[in-house]
């Protein structure tokens, strides 16, 4: 790996876990959209800072930008208080709204300034390790790597000093309150952070990174955990594999590294999808197997400890009578028997079931008396 | 007169006519399919599917090779399809909400969307310039016959609107009716996705992938205002989605360097803001107008009945009393009352008797008499 690999990587991760972070009350609060439109929205005001100050590397974009994404978290507040439209409605109605602006603002003055559509919208990561950090003339990094570690760090602060505030707030938002903490200065306050954060990684990772980002690692990682804490851990570091792989998959398939890592990021989604304990498909189908046989055996044996004893056990008791009884057809029938065999829940005696003491009891449990 | 020439210009001009053409194909389409998805709470479906179209786009291009826009349109559908089933099963079977699952899908099928396209970038004989302009939309670029398959597409998700209507209108509405009376919801529900999904592909290339979902939220939202009636606010969505699309070409076809897409959509929203201002019933203006005029009518009932109260504990009715008693019962100070008193004599309900001393004449006795009684009810 040579030096420009691991800084790249090293920003690619510094981003993920600075997104991973707010990201997590995002998906929690059922506002992942907002990433979504905050990230496009500032656009148009980093393009309306670059026309006053005329330098794309100057801090003033950054407030430009988090001050748009505030806006546009406003703006989505105030058509929803006209209740005009529904809550999603006023989200799709700003920030196309803004990000056309920007969009039109760009293409009419900008010319072939660096600063064009494109790169906001994909960025392009391979170029971050050119813009060096050079205090009193010492090299020592890419200037993306310390405005995300700063970014980070503010995410990170943030979360270690508001957590139980915002643990009630997302969880019990009534019971937040009733006890003082007012829900619209977490809200603004995380959309603050949400708006800071995609303005300082969207030259280096694009829009669309920043969003997959937010929302996928704390998506797969919902379903990992039901522990906030770790929660956060997971999706953090979700992220960073996501990076990771993404970077190597697009060095090696020689394409675009913001793409690539987007992609992973659905990737390690679905794996979560599939295979997260208890939650994960896998398992549910698992769970639904096991139940729908345990629930056949149990009908089974409640059958026959009814027949128990009785004239009719004998003709009741036979496997070919399970299909018409229960309308189980044949192969099941058997399959059922077979696995009633063997949990020793009854043994047969040619096509005659007889229930063994463990099969009574089950019997007897099942049966609400 | 130069607004003649104008049009005679759209009508004459190849590439005008047929952006404009084309504009208002994804104007109505765009617009009679978003209401249904605005009103069945799906605003920003449209969104993710429009984003999961992008590697439909490019997979369809390194699949066939060719760049034809039909085999573009086919690979955007089915990817965008597909997007929305995976979407679907994530909402139904984990905890994670719409928001989530709409997040997820449109960020990662976009990020392998770029990876396909910088995949195809690189190859070397590969013919990939063009493929790009569905990122922002380049309606400049549109052929006559993109604009035809676009009619031909849009033309046949309509026929299905409407032979369906009435299934749609109950599956938006109240679908659990719709499952008693034995309708196939679940069926409508994918059919109508479905159509969803063809207006959001016919659209990609003239707004782009990132501004579609607008062009399926605000003509909608813009036509809920005007009506409550399902039939009119699909034809007004429609109609809305025209007009945006049509003045947007022409707009960016008179200014240099005015990018389509983007012109089209401030079009549409400025449609969305003058409807939530002024549209009758649900405008701002309206209700603030209203408001205005009952607080109005409040106030001055509140004086006349100030006055009444007093009047009645004198045995003659006309007994005259001052302004400054009256001030001192009402919200307001000793001017809004003195205008007050100005304009329920105006109405003939009270007389001035002297400077600041004001009585009840026989009618503002009566109208008193009938608010008191009102308020007892």
């Amino acid at each position: 790996m040579n030096p420009a690999q691991i800084e790249i990587q090293l920003i690619a991760i510094v981003v993920a876990v600075a997104c991973a972070l707010p990201g997590v009350f995002l998906v929690l609060r059922r506002m992942a959209l907002m990433s979504d439109a905050i990230s496009h929205a500032i656009l148009l005001g980093i393009v309306l800072a670059f026309f006053v100050v005329k330098d794309l590397a100057s801090p003033l974009l950054v407030i430009a930008a988090a001050l748009t994404g505030v806006l546009t978290v406003s703006l989505v507040e105030l058509l929803n208080k006209t209740k005009l439209v529904k809550e999603d409605a006023a989200i799709g109605l700003v920030f196309p709204v803004l990000f056309s602006m920007g969009v039109i603002l760009i293409s009419r003055f900008a010319g072939d300034v660096h600063l064009d559509t494109d790169a906001v919208l994909l960025g392009e990561l391979a170029f971050a390790p050119f813009n060096r950090f050079e205090p009193f003339g010492y090299d020592i990094g890419p200037i993306t790597l310390y405005v995300m570690a700063g970014i980070l760090l503010l995410n990170l602060l943030f979360i270690i000093i508001f957590y139980k505030e915002l643990k009630v707030a997302t969880f019990d938002p009534g019971l937040a309150a009733s006890i003082g903490l007012s829900p619209a200065i977490i809200h603004y306050a995380l959309m603050s952070l949400v708006s800071v954060t995609a303005v300082g990684a969207f030259d280096a990772v694009g829009s669309i990174l920043v969003v997959a980002l937010m929302i996928a690692p704390p998506a797969a990682a919902y379903l990992m955990t039901n522990d906030l804490k770790w929660m956060i851990i997971i999706s953090a570091v979700i992220g960073i594999l996501s990076a990771v792989t993404g970077y190597w998959c697009a060095h090696i398939f020689d394409v675009s590294i913001a793409g690539s890592m987007a992609t992973m990021t659905g990737v390690f989604f679905l794996l979560s999808f599939f295979l997260a304990p208890k939650r994960g498909m896998l398992s549910i189908w698992q769970r639904r197997s096991r139940q729908k046989w345990e629930f056949a055996i149990k009908m089974l044996v409640v059958h026959l400890s009814h027949h128990e004893n009785l004239p009719e056990a004998k003709d009741e008791s036979r496997i070919d009578h399970l299909q018409r009884h229960f309308e189980w057809n044949k192969d099941f029938a058997e399959r059922v028997v077979r696995r009633a065999e063997k949990s020793e829940s009854i043994i047969t005696v040619g096509d005659i079931m007889e229930l063994t003491d463990k099969g009574r009891q089950l019997a007897g449990e099942s049966v609400v008396k | 007169m130069e607004l003649f020439g104008f049009l005679g210009e759209i009508i004459t001009d190849y590439t005008l006519r047929t952006v404009a053409l084309g504009s208002a194909i994804l104007g109505i389409i765009s617009g009679a399919l978003g209401s249904f998805a605005v009103l069945r709470k799906q605003s920003l479906l449209g969104d993710a599917i429009s984003h999961a179209a992008l590697p439909g786009i490019a997979f369809a291009f390194i699949l066939t090779g060719i760049k034809s826009p039909i085999i573009l349109i086919i690979g955007a559908a089915v990817a965008g399809w597909f997007g929305t089933l995976l979407m679907l099963s994530v909402i139904k079977n984990t905890r994670i909400k719409t928001d989530g699952a709409l997040g997820l899908i449109l960020s990662t099928f976009f990020g392998f969307g770029l990876v396909l396209l910088t995949y195809i970038q690189k190859q070397p004989q590969a013919n990939q310039a063009g493929l790009d302009k569905f990122l922002f939309g380049q309606a400049s670029t549109l052929l006559q016959s993109d604009v035809i398959i676009m009619g031909i597409l849009g033309a046949i998700a309509l026929v299905i609107l409407m032979l369906f209507w009435k299934e749609f209108k109950i599956l938006t509405f109240d679908p659990d009716f719709g499952e008693s009376i034995g309708l196939p919801i679940r069926l409508l529900d994918i059919l109508i996705t479905f159509l969803l999904v063809i207006a959001i592909v016919i659209g990609l290339q003239t707004v782009g992938v990132v501004l579609m979902s607008a062009m399926v939220v605000a003509p909608a939202a813009a036509a809920r205002q005007w009506t409550n009636h399902l039939g009119l606010m699909v034809v007004l969505a429609g109609i809305f989605g025209i007009i945006a699309g049509v003045s947007g070409a022409i707009i960016s076809s008179v200014g240099a360097k005015l990018p389509t897409g983007p012109i089209i959509v401030l079009c549409i929203s400025l449609i969305v803001g003058i409807s939530m201002l002024f549209a009758p019933n649900r405008g701002l203006v309206w209700n603030w107008i209203r408001r205005r005029i009952n607080r109005h009518r409040l106030h001055l009932e509140a004086v006349l009945s100030d006055l009444y109260e007093l009047t009645l504990h004198h045995e003659r009715r006309d007994h005259p009393h001052s302004v400054r008693a009256l001030e001192t019962m009402s919200i307001g100070g000793g001017e809004f009352v003195r205008n007050s008193l100005r304009e329920l004599q105006t109405k003939g309900w009270v007389k001035n008797v002297s400077g600041d001393e004001w009585a009840l004449t026989e009618s503002g006795l009566a109208k008193a008499n009938d608010l008191v009684k009102e308020r007892q009810v």
